[in-house]
């Protein structure tokens, strides 16, 4: 087994959505290089507890294997960490070194006001779907499932952007605090299938109206989405959401 | 207790098309009079949400993450089954039903397990109708691939992705009828108890988990999808906040918990590394295609796997199963891994893992062909390891995977309280001692699609529902039972963590109620749950306080659930002094190491009444015996 070794840490504290907040340091001289960054977290939680002088640090995760899209820090200013194509659970200690500063954070964004510590409310997302990122199919209405062929690239692209999460990196790194990526992402998965086809308009319009009513910013084309999303989805998706939304707004489409 | 499966007379093929015919149906301008509780978003929550709610009832969906679309279900890797015969192969309903009950070894239902055979083929046409991106042949048709236990290619998938593909498509389906104001959604809540009035299920207790509100919530039908109960191991393959507790809450109000000692190891995980480690990884199983499965013949050959020569491996699952190789069922692989590593061939640091390894794949089929079958695995595998696959075999070991045993429910997929449902992972139903891979998924969405919506609408338009109000004492008291184990909580005040005992726990299941269990372990692990229990209501130490986001407590109470709820597993292990599928009792087992059924004394399902006796847990045994009519029991052989 590998040495351990000792870190610094500067981690945002916030006792509540009305609450100031504050950076608040920790050492920690236990971490190895193959824990996760949230093993590294619960280690120091387990210490906070036995000394029991204040409350552990709050943070969301769930799955650990980066597919949940749960876990949301900001290391070291950067959405995620230091790793291309990582979410926080995934980012192992070997990525930092004997010594270093790490700066935790919680994704910010007026959309994503803070609960508590690390752990922000994502819901806008949610109702960013619910204004139209689906389908309309009821149950048990379905023809075969092979009566409408899809070109295998067709259906790989639309996988593509299908795997996005949900994290919130994309608008946590925007310096507009940008949903595009999210959004486009939705919209590019289902709108380019032959089964998004018929609702491609009134989706656009609706989920990118939606989008703003929550409190996103405009998309300036920073990229900076692009470059922390830890699925990797590309840009072209917010190009492709415009140009869908430009030809339903002409049409004149309604949510 | 009663135990009646209601299962309808008839032909097994004709079963559920009969049922269907006979089931009460509620008038549509009615069902909006009706509320129904769902907890749980999983494929199993999620869909049957979506669906009652499309059919016009008001649903009140649960959930413990921020969002819906986080439910555990969307970590699932490899695949579902459908019996669609895409692939001309041979495939049939009656053929994925008989693979079922036989890899589960003859311990479920005949007529759910046949129904589900029957359900999928609608499964995958719901999924592709919704946009979920299944992987596709050049010719625009949807691809197939084998998967553990299977001889045919009858497996759908999304690359490694299919849990979280089908779990959107759910997701989506719901937020469609958030949308219509049919789904009323609370993330972040968690049902800490079940009310129940007049014998029927009328409603559950939550606790808000942002601002610790204590919540009572009314229906005329409870659905629970809360998932399984793996995290009672502490390491498994499942989410952290995975958990038991409102199956655990149910049973403890009378709901019978049936078969808890059936717990499924997975054979390719990646190896534990640490003692901080707080979950483990799993390999989707579709890699052992392609995979080879093999340990040094030398013990404690420490050579760079690369270095050892071809003759001085031993391909232990290839030479014992010919017919079926790497790709025999779970349980067979993993307690294979589990022997080698016994006889101290296992490599690795702790010499807890055997190499799976893709060299002879990569050589005859290319790097290209590999990694788009397998790239994010590999990448995965990197990332978590350091090693690169490519270049070297992985080290896999098997981990706590997914449990069989749930709440028990009749064919309806009613439990023994009326109006309480009880769907996917958190029910017991369908897949015996063993599930198959790209079962489990399968099982969720058909429960959730295509069964759940109609049965709850057969006991709601038969059910005798009086008028009642959130001050019924049956609420009160439920209320007042969640305040008070809170309050207990923080009472304790000791000095020991949540997570020192989780994993002490952990530790005495994966010794004693794991891989393979005796009389005497699991004897020795009864009486160690118990101190520990009674070391934890002493000595645990819960931070912070209730009236706000506290994680600590959330684990605090999960994992009390998990010290009584583990007690159950061994008590009914040891109960059944047979072995088959995943449940391997040492003193059962023929020369060569194989699991030794007993059908003479041990065909039924194990179904374990709560009765608390002065705090004292007191769960007496009752049995449904399986029969099976339609098929021969046969010893389950893949040699
Ligand atoms: C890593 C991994 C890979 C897998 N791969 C496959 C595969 O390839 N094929 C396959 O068929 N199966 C696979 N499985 C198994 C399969 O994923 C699960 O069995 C299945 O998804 C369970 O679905 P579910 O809907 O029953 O429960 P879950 O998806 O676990 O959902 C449970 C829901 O209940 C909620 N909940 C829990 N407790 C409470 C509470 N007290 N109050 C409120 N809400 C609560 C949760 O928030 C969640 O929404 C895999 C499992 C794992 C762990
Ligand atoms: S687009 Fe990428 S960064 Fe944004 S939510 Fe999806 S996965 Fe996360
Ligand atoms: S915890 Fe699920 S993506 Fe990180």
């Amino acid at each position: 087994m590998s040495d351990t070794f000792t870190v610094h840490l500067k981690i945002w504290r916030q006792a509540g959505p009305d609450q100031p907040g504050k950076l608040v340091d920790y050492t920690l001289d236990k971490v190895n290089e193959h824990m996760s960054f949230l093993e590294m977290l619960d280690v120091l939680n387990e210490e906070i507890v036995a000394e029991g002088k204040e409350e552990p640090i709050e943070f969301d995760y769930d799955c650990r294997e980066g597919i949940c899209g749960s876990c949301n820090l900001m290391i070291n200013g950067q959405a995620h960490g230091p790793k291309a194509m990582t979410c926080s659970c995934q980012l192992h200690m070997r990525n930092f070194s004997d010594g270093d500063t790490i700066v935790i954070e919680p994704f910010r964004a007026k959309a994503f006001p803070v609960i508590k510590d690390l752990v922000v409310d994502r819901s806008a997302f949610d109702r960013i779907v619910e204004a139209g990122g689906y389908v309309s199919v009821k149950t048990g209405s379905a023809p075969d499932a092979n009566s409408i062929p899809i070109d295998k690239e067709v259906a790989d692209t639309a996988f593509d952007y299908a795997t996005c999460i949900g994290c919130g990196a994309c608008v946590a790194a925007c310096p507009n605090s940008s949903a595009s990526l999210f959004t486009g992402a939705k919209l590019a998965h289902l709108n380019r299938l032959p089964q998004g086809e018929p609702e491609r308009k009134k989706r656009t319009v609706a989920m990118v109206k939606q989008m703003e009513e929550e409190g996103f910013g405009d998309c300036s084309n920073f990229a900076e989405c692009e470059a922390v999303c830890p699925k990797g989805i590309s840009i072209s998706a917010i190009a492709e959401m415009r140009r869908n939304y430009m030809k339903a707004a002409l049409a004149g489409t309604e949510a | 207790m009663n135990l009646d499966a209601k299962v309808p007379s008839g032909p097994l093929e004709e079963k559920w098309s009969k049922h269907l015919n006979d089931i009460k149906l509620v008038a549509p301008n009615n069902k909006r009079k009706h509320d129904v509780i769902v907890v749980g978003t999983g494929l199993a929550g999620g869909s049957a949400a979506a669906s009652l709610a499309e059919l016009g009832y008001n649903v009140k969906s649960f959930c413990i993450q921020d969002s819906a679309r986080r439910a555990h279900s969307i970590a699932a890797q490899g695949g579902i089954n459908a019996a669609k015969n895409y692939p001309n192969d041979g495939d049939t309903v009656w053929r994925l039903f008989y693979d079922t009950i036989k890899g589960g070894d003859y311990r479920s239902r005949e007529s759910n397990t046949y129904r589900l055979a029957q359900n999928s083929n609608e499964i995958i046409d719901q999924a592709v109708a919704q946009g979920v991106p299944f992987a596709r042949e050049y010719g625009g048709l949807l691809a197939n691939r084998s998967f553990g236990g299977a001889q045919v290619s009858r497996t759908f998938y999304a690359r490694g992705q299919t849990g979280q593909q089908l779990l959107l498509g759910a997701y989506q389906a719901m937020m469609r009828q958030v949308n219509e104001g049919k789904i009323e959604m609370h993330t972040r809540h968690e049902m800490l108890d079940l009310v129940i009035i007049d014998g029927k299920a009328r409603g559950i207790i939550t606790r808000d988990l942002v601002s610790g509100e204590i919540q009572r919530w009314m229906a005329d039908a409870v659905v629970l999808a809360s998932g399984g109960y793996g995290n009672v191991f502490y390491l498994s393959t499942n989410a952290k906040n995975s958990n038991v507790t409102a199956a655990w809450r149910c049973h403890k109000r009378g709901a019978a918990f049936a078969n808890p000692c059936y717990v499924q190891i997975h054979p390719t995980c990646i190896p534990v590394s640490g003692d901080y480690q707080s979950k483990l990884t799993l390999m989707s199983e579709s890699l052992r295609n392609d995979g080879r499965v093999w340990v040094p013949k030398e013990k404690g050959d420490d050579r760079h796997p690369n270095d050892i020569p071809e003759d001085e491996r031993y391909y232990y699952l290839e030479e014992k199963y010919p017919a079926f190789g790497n790709l025999v069922p779970r349980d067979v692989a993993s307690r294979n891994a589990k022997i080698v590593c016994d006889e101290g061939m296992g490599v690795g640091p702790t010499g807890r893992a055997v190499y799976l390894d893709f060299g002879d794949a990569i050589e005859r089929e290319g790097k290209k062909a590999i990694s788009e079958k397998y790239g994010n695995l590999f990448e995965m595998y990197e990332n978590i390891t350091d090693d690169n696959p490519y270049e070297e075999p992985m080290r896999i070991f098997p981990a706590v995977h997914y449990t069989m045993g749930g709440l028990w429910v009749d064919y309806n997929l009613q439990s023994n309280i009326p109006g309480l449902f009880v769907a996917g992972e958190a029910n017991f139903s369908d897949h015996g001692a063993n599930r198959l891979g790209a079962s489990a998924l399968m099982q969720g969405l058909s429960d959730g699609y295509f069964i759940i919506p109609y049965t709850v609408g057969n006991y709601i338009a038969d059910a005798d529902l009086g008028e009642v109000t959130k001050d019924h004492n049956a609420f009160d008291d439920a209320a007042q039972n969640a305040q008070d184990q809170i309050d207990k909580l923080f009472a304790v005040d000791g000095d020991k963590s949540v997570v020192e005992f989780h994993r002490e726990l952990g530790q005495i299941m994966w010794d004693k109620v794991g891989i393979s269990r005796s009389e005497e372990g699991l004897k020795e692990a009864i009486e160690q749950i118990r101190e520990l229990r009674e070391e934890f209501w002493n000595n645990v130490r819960v931070p912070g306080e209730s009236s706000n986001y506290n994680k600590y407590l959330e684990f605090a109470g999960r994992v009390a659930d998990f010290l009584e709820l583990g007690e159950l597993m061994a008590k009914d292990a040891l109960d059944r002094d047979e072995s088959c599928g995943c449940h391997l009792r040492e003193e059962h087992q023929s020369e060569e190491g194989e699991a030794l059924r007993n059908d003479e004394e041990y065909s039924y399902v194990a179904a374990w009444e709560f009765e608390n006796v002065n705090g004292e847990l007191n769960e007496t045994l009752h049995k449904e015996d399986l029969e099976f009519e339609f098929v021969e029991l046969k010893q389950r052989s893949y040699k």
